[in-house]
């Protein structure tokens, strides 16, 4: 069961996640503090450490719109939570599946803060008004990166792939 | 069935005849750009390394482009450091394509790679930057991605799992008013299809008035494709490209001219009548916010920004000069110049084009991204209203989440800088 801590609109730009003047900072241990730095009320809530791991933020159509940090996405993760949205925007989803931010895409959810959601394979519950919702699944392509387990240990398998031989092979030339 | 440019590229990057809409490929990267994100990209790329035993090598520097441009000259201690650590990297690495902070190769980055001649027709270019989409403008595929993206590419030298996009056909016709431009066109596109419009997909433009339309115009329209959520905004090449290619960027290779077929298939068309466009204005907080100027004509301006990846190129500062010649920036605004390029810096330095913009009270910044982004000089205060050229007005954008960014052309904001409202460029200039 995952809590929704924050409830938020639509186009919430990847500079609302992680303001432009904290993008010289990208340790992903050091980019949490800064996460919706300007939503003063949100970033003092996510900083106290009374949001439990594993509770959602729900938004609706085209979140993380906008720049290509991948700060917004590690961030988020940093306080392990859950993005549920109507949708997201190419590159914010693309980051969040490298890193293993937890995203899930939810066309027609409704759900208030406080309300508590039950993810179940393709359908998400929502416990406090009884009502469910269908989770659009990923694309095979980015599913396939999720089970690895991001893009790092995705990308370490092919490169080892591409750049070295099999044991005993010998180089041909 | 016939191929859109988009697949096309990618069907040659892949090595197959034939690639279709939701296939999974992974084309080869023939250019890869990155910023001071570099920083962030490096430190991921040495992590797919670890524990593999081997050295963490790109696998070609020669594909590689690193352009500092967002916070030039460094604005704190941090990022100084991240940009001599890059340095480092790009030393022991051997990668050619590197612009570091001097005015004989810098600029911004989507400024440099056209300029250089580092983009070419046909070409897949990723680059850890959302406005990588500005590339389209030269026919080639280009879109953004992360920075853990952009280790796996330089690492392996092809994007992973990349999904064949469909494509949105834009046709734009007719010719267009006086002190009315290209971007006036890609604000009205945005407004028209939504911030989300062209999400996952490609749009690909056609039509009278794009062939029409200089490369630097392009550019712009290509640039903000990103905010209608495209993945790239593709302008088949054509003579144009040839010629400024050759002539501005002094490349004399062959040129791999991609052209869609003409039984493509598109998953919308979408037309538009340039004629009957006006100079447009896309209202805080979201770019598809879009209205005609007049809607908003009026309304007080405190910081009037040109310049830009979006509008910083000469003759965007040439209209600007126009428009102020032998006037000034009213009182109470301010007005901040800032050049694509050290180049275009120079050349409108030497035709005398940022003296009479000087003259009028504008201030020239170096070549850079400036306060776009909201970290390196011209923050707003508190209540503040920009109007600026640039590619986005999201809340906080300019540094400050009180203050409020209109954007538009750079004729809407050299006339509004005369006024210190916004205003109609066509009341202004003769
Ligand atoms: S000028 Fe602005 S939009 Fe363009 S690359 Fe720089 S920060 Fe990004």
């Amino acid at each position: 069961m995952a809590k929704v801590v924050f409830k938020l609109g639509d186009d919430i730009s990847t500079d609302i996640i992680y303001p432009g003047r904290f993008m010289a900072t990208v340790l992903p241990t050091e980019t949490p503090q800064y996460a919706f730095a300007d939503e003063v009320e949100i970033n003092a809530k996510l900083k106290s450490g009374e949001i439990e791991p594993g509770s959602c933020i729900v938004a609706a159509k085209n979140f993380g719109c906008g720049s290509s940090r991948e700060q917004a996405a590690s961030c988020l993760k940093g306080y392990d939570l859950i993005v549920v949205a109507n949708n997201f925007s190419r590159i914010f989803l693309q980051n969040s599946i490298n890193l293993g931010l937890r995203t899930v895409i939810a066309p027609g959810l409704e759900a208030a803060e406080g309300d508590e959601l039950e993810f179940l394979g393709d359908k998400i519950v929502n416990e406090t008004s009884g009502k469910e919702f269908t989770i659009e699944p990923l694309p095979a392509a980015r599913q396939a990166i999720v089970d690895a387990g991001g893009l790092i240990p995705y990308a370490r398998q092919k490169l080892a792939e591409m750049r070295t031989l099999p044991p005993g092979v010998a180089h041909s030339r | 069935m016939g191929m859109t440019v988009v697949e096309k590229i990618l069907a040659r990057a892949t090595g197959q005849a034939q690639v279709r809409v939701g296939d999974v490929v992974e084309p080869a990267v023939d250019l890869a750009m990155s910023h001071e994100n570099a920083a962030l990209v490096i430190n991921q790329f040495q992590e797919i390394f670890e524990g593999t035993g081997l050295e963490p090598t790109v696998w070609d520097p020669s594909k590689i482009a690193i352009i500092f441009d967002h916070r030039v000259p460094a604005e704190s201690s941090k990022t100084a450091t991240n940009q001599k650590r890059i340095r480092d990297f790009v030393a022991a690495q051997g990668i050619s394509k590197f612009h570091d902070v001097r005015a004989d190769q810098g600029g911004i980055c989507h400024q440099i790679l056209p300029e250089y001649g580092y983009v070419r027709p046909g070409y897949v270019v990723v680059g850890t930057d959302s406005h990588t989409t500005s590339h389209g403008a030269v026919g080639a595929f280009a879109f953004g991605l992360g920075a853990t993206e952009m280790a796996a590419v330089w690492a392996l030298g092809k994007v992973l799992n990349v999904e064949v996009p469909a494509t949105i056909k834009v046709v734009a016709n007719g010719s267009f008013g006086q002190w009315v431009s290209p971007k006036d066109l890609i604000l009205y596109l945005i407004g028209k299809i939504s911030a989300e419009g062209a999400n996952f997909r490609v749009l690909e433009y056609h039509g009278s008035a794009i062939r029409n339309m200089p490369v630097s115009g392009r550019l712009t329209v290509s640039n903000m494709s990103m905010e209608a959520g495209a993945t790239a905004g593709i302008i088949p090449a054509d003579e144009e490209t040839e010629l400024y290619l050759r002539r501005e960027a002094g490349v004399t290779d062959d040129l791999d001219v991609v052209q869609p077929d003409a039984d493509a298939v598109y998953e919308q068309v979408v037309e538009i009548d340039v004629a009957e466009l006006g100079p447009q204005i896309a209202k805080p907080h979201t770019v598809d916010n879009v209205c005609g100027v007049g809607e908003v004509e009026g309304l007080k301006v405190q910081q009037i920004v040109i310049g830009s990846c979006t509008n910083g190129r000469l003759d965007d500062l040439e209209i600007a000069a126009r428009l102020l010649r032998g006037k000034t920036v009213a009182k109470g605004t301010r007005m901040l110049v800032f050049p694509a390029s050290w180049k275009i810096y120079k050349q409108a330095l030497r035709s005398g084009v940022l003296a009479d913009l000087a003259d009028a009270g504008a201030v020239i910044m170096n070549s850079g991204c400036g306060c776009c982004l909201g970290v390196h000089q011209g923050a707003l205060g508190d209540g503040e209203v920009a109007l600026a050229t640039t590619n986005r007005n999201f809340k906080g954008r300019m540094g400050n989440p009180k203050g409020e960014v209109y954007l538009c052309s750079p004729a809407t904001a050299a006339a509004s800088a005369v006024t210190g409202v916004i205003t109609d460029p066509r009341k202004v200039g003769a």
